[in-house]
């Protein structure tokens, strides 16, 4: 089949950086297919979706869709052209149909004909009962139901989805996929960039990016298959998983190691496997992520050193409580009568749809808000009582990591540790040890905001982790992170762990959720469902579905709480 | 293929009236802001001074000290007091309570009716200098008026050969506010009409629907005219409220034409909100845009538009600057549209000049505006 879109020796250098953001890339992208754009945060799959929408200049080599230069042709590029940008491209004071109605008459869509296109879209997207809604107040998942029918309503040839699924929960984000495998039928070209590597697993094709570079382009089954036979899983006894795969990835030999439930998969370098016979060792089957961490050079490779100097946790007594918490704005109630206990040295998830009320739990527990009745307590303090005794002995990490971005490195770590009471002595031995541990001495006296991804997250962690806390708090702690990137970051909290410090976490990759002792889904203000992640893919095995993942389970749950509320409804 | 489409057109402008009427910052901007500034203007700001507090020291308690003392008390320039301390008095023209202090030595009545040369001291707030200017001047015709008036009553004097008769064009009230007033209106909408279209494409850019109009067959003419108009009409209803406020509420007459009024209203509009739509396109950040909309629509108009400060008493490198700012020829044409009436050979070439203010700015915005990021 003739390409849709034809790539030729581009590359594009922005003024001021280095390095080209990509750097002489040659691809063609078929019509009639999904093809995933996959790659680290900042491996250049924004800046090639703008290059193919017209959107910027390419430095050198060029670019045609369907036979229109992206260049020279770009009016009529556009009028061909489906592009749905990060934040959607919605006006959030227009009402759902009025984006709409904007969107069909800018493609010269009017009259009957525009009716038509609006009466398909709405049964597609389901958003018909919400017309009259203004975009700003629909839930994550409608505003992208909402942006990819604007970018659809011209019928367009090319279709450009740029992480369409970023902080949109697994339940949204199956649907929408299930949408945009409706177009491609059609014989539209659809390119979706993701960081999730599940959807890629799912595409028919896809590009590969890393630091500009195409690494890969093909079938995701010809990448995956370079690991075929290279990756297994490994039964630890319980409460040992951590141990067993902070010793595995010290090993030779060894690419990746990550917690599966109860299990650890490895991923083992090609000649450096085990003898086929070995029982301990079951050969499994390689999934796309095990291929992407390989082809970028594999995950840590030891011990965190962070964990060497965590004071070891010795109280008794269950770190944070919750009980009966309910939160209420308004007439509305964000979380009702939540109770549950975690452990000391436990990763606690809570996992749940957007606005399902997992981050005002969240907050409540680490002393952000006040609940409505219930009670938190966090070491046995109460944080409606004793809240700065309380806070002294959390952890706090945001979301997009709350550093100061005009502060230098030194500067942030000086603060922090000032914030959480470090003086004197024991401050300066601090800093120092943070800096060594998360080797961030050649950056100390740039500015935070100009650090790589990476280190971002490392300083953000060591700032959170500086004062010695008996509890983390981790707020959706690597959302837009890649996996090399994510390991490491698990590998210091697995390591911290292991000296009894208790994490809360929430999140959206199903991968992270794999590391937690166990979860809580949260849903329409309620915790549905709480165990250990095997116990969750337990409780939604059925016929039809016989070996759940996590995110099948997520969804199941989800769907049968949903059919009990209409149950209870009718009766 | 370049073709202007209306449909396109009309579609984005209809786009653009709805989130007006959804956004109340624009609607504060367009009809609040006007409102709070007329008022500020209107009430507050007055180059006229009357009932300044001064305090008179008597150390000289004869009829003829007296006489003057009433004479000053009886001008309603002053709000007069009398004391006999004089370091009291002196502290409080330190503190800011009184304006100045008229001393009446204890020589006073003895010198005059010794028929020598009799003195008074006047002590002045040399920090605001205005006011001290007026006080002296005052006084000294105080004091003129009541040696006049003691020449008649003893001795009556010549006619004088020549009588000044002073006749004040355009204000003959020589109200400060009359021309204080049309100069603001033009402040005001020189700071309405930036910042209006200052803060709207960046808004786009910030919410990263910019990015998806872009992607879309719309064109940057359709684009700026559907941002233009809307605003266009909004600061003509600003304009309509200054004026009609001014006339209204503040008695400052009209003698010019509304058509004239309109027509250059509309010329200056197009200037200041081609400021602004360029202040936004460079930006594409809506607070920077929003401070330099006040640095560079505020700042200048205020002080180098002719409204507060003369332009030809400015240095030639000042001067030369006004030149490019259309609030100095605003500000020409609405003092002559409310104090003098209709006179061409003034408004043709001030409007010709923000006509070619407008036009520079816009040309300069279609060029930065391209249909692509980077």
């Amino acid at each position: 089949m003739e390409n849709a879109i034809e790539i030729s020796g581009v590359s594009k250098t922005f003024p001021g950086m280095d390095k080209p953001a990509l750097n002489a890339i040659n691809a063609g992208i078929q019509p009639g297919v999904i093809t995933g754009l996959v790659g680290p945060d900042g491996a250049g799959k924004t800046t090639l979706i703008r290059l193919i929408a017209g959107l910027l200049l390419p430095s050198l080599g060029h670019i045609s869709v369907r036979g229109l230069d992206t260049v020279k042709d770009a009016n009529k590029l556009h009028d061909i052209l489906g592009y749905m940008p990060q934040k959607f491209g919605l006006y959030e004071d227009l009402t759902v149909m009025e984006n709409l109605d904007l969107y069909a008459k800018l493609h010269g869509f009017g009259g009957k004909e525009k009716e038509a296109a609006f009466e398909s879209m709405l049964r597609f997207t389901s958003l018909k009962p919400f017309i009259h809604r203004l975009a700003g107040n629909l839930s994550g998942g409608m505003k992208q139901k909402l942006g990819l029918a604007c970018s659809l309503l011209s019928r367009p040839q090319v279709l450009l989805l740029d992480e369409p699924s970023v902080g949109v929960d697994p339940l949204s984000r199956r649907e929408l996929w299930k949408m945009v495998q409706e177009l491609v039928k059609e014989g539209m070209c659809v390119v979706w960039s993701t960081a999730y590597l599940d959807e890629a697993d799912k595409c028919h094709q896809v590009l590969l990016l890393n630091e500009g570079k195409l690494l890969f382009h093909g079938p995701p089954k010809d990448l995956t298959n370079r690991v075929r036979g290279r990756v297994f899983l490994m039964d630890a006894a319980p409460g040992a998983h951590r141990k067993l795969l902070s010793e595995l990835i010290s090993r030779p030999g060894i690419v990746d190691g990550v917690i599966q439930g109860k299990k650890i998969r490895i991923v083992c370098a090609p000649s450096q496997c085990p003898e086929p016979q070995d029982p301990e060792w079951q050969v499994t089957e390689p999934r796309f992520e095990d291929a992407f961490v390989d082809i970028l050079g594999g995950g840590p490779k030891q011990h965190s050193i962070l964990s060497q100097h965590i004071v070891n946790k010795t109280k008794k007594n269950s770190p944070i409580q919750a009980i009966h918490l309910t939160k209420q704005f308004g007439d509305f109630t964000a979380a009702s009568d939540v109770s549950f206990s975690v452990q000391r040295g436990e990763i606690f998830g809570l996992l749940g749809p957007n606005g399902a009320g997992k981050s005002t739990i969240f907050k409540m527990l680490c002393g952000l808000l006040q609940p409505t009745s219930g009670k938190a307590l966090v070491s046995g303090f109460d944080l409606k009582t004793a809240t700065s005794k309380a806070r002294s002995r959390i952890g706090y990490m945001a979301q997009k990591f709350s550093l100061y971005s005009d502060l230098s490195v030194r500067e942030n770590l000086n603060f922090f540790s000032g914030v959480y009471g470090l003086t004197g002595q024991m401050r300066w031995e601090q800093i120092n040890l943070m800096t060594t541990i998360f080797d961030l001495r050649p950056y100390l006296e740039s500015n935070a905001g100009a650090l790589p991804l990476g280190f971002k997250q490392r300083l953000a962690l060591a700032c959170a982790v500086m004062h010695n806390p008996d509890v983390l708090f981790l707020d959706e702690p690597t959302s837009g992170v890649d996996p090399i990137t994510r390991r490491e970051f698990w590998n210091h909290i697995n390591g911290m762990v292991e000296k009894g410090v208790t994490i809360m976490v929430t999140t959206h990759f199903m991968d992270e959720a794999e590391y937690c002792d166990r979860i809580s889904l949260i849903y329409a203000g309620q915790s549905i469902a709480t165990g250990t992640p095997d116990q969750l893919k337990d409780a939604a095995t059925s016929e039809d579905q016989p070996n759940p993942t996590l995110e099948d389970a997520f969804i199941t749950l989800i769907e049968r709480s949903d059919e009990m509320q209409e149950e209870r409804a009718q009766a | 293929m370049n073709s202007f489409s209306f449909q396109r057109f009309f579609a984005y402008l209809q786009k653009e009236f709805k989130q007006i009427m959804r956004d109340p910052s624009t609607l504060l901007i367009a009809f609040v802001l006007p409102l709070i500034m007329i008022f500020l203007f209107g009430y507050g700001v007055s180059l006229d001074a009357d009932k300044i507090k001064i305090g008179i020291i008597l150390e000289d308690t004869s009829t003829e000290a007296r006489s003057l003392v009433n004479a000053f008390l009886a001008t309603p320039y002053f709000d007069g007091r009398t004391g006999y301390d004089r370091l009291a008095l002196e502290e409080d023209l330190t503190a800011g309570r009184l304006r100045g202090v008229v001393a009446i030595p204890s020589d006073f009545s003895r010198n005059i009716n010794r028929g020598t040369k009799a003195t008074i001291q006047v002590m002045l707030d040399g920090s605001e200098t205005n006011t001290a200017k007026f006080v002296l001047n005052y006084a000294e015709g105080v004091v003129a008026n009541w040696n006049l008036q003691r020449g008649i009553e003893k001795t009556p004097l010549p006619p004088p050969p020549i009588k000044l008769e002073p006749r004040i064009w355009f204000n003959p009230e020589l109200s400060s506010r009359n021309v204080l007033l049309p100069g603001s209106v033009a402040i005001i909408m020189s700071l309405i009409g930036t910042l209006l279209t200052a803060l709207v494409v960046a808004r786009e850019w910030e919410r990263g629907t910019m990015e998806a109009m872009m992607s879309t067959p719309i064109r940057i003419r359709e684009m700026l005219l559907g941002k233009l108009i809307p605003y266009f009409l909004l600061g003509l209803g600003s304009m309509s409220l200054c004026v009609s406020l001014s006339v209204t509420l503040f008695g400052v007459p009209f003698r010019g034409s509304y058509l004239v009024l309109l027509l250059a209203t509309s010329g200056f509009l197009l200037a200041s909100l081609g400021q602004g739509l360029l202040i936004s396109t460079l930006t594409r950040n809506q607070f920077v845009a929003g401070q330099i909309a006040i640095m560079a629509g505020f700042l200048p108009a205020f002080i180098l538009s002719g409204f507060i400060f003369e332009i030809s008493s400015m240095p030639w490198p000042i001067q030369a600057i006004t030149y490019l700012l259309p609030p100095r020829y605003f500000v020409t044409i609405l003092q002559s549209a409310f104090l003098a009436g209709v006179i061409w050979d003034l408004i043709i070439p001030n409007f010709l000049a923000m006509l070619v203010i407008a036009s520079f700015f816009f040309i300069i915005t279609a060029r930065k505006t391209v249909k692509r990021l980077d």
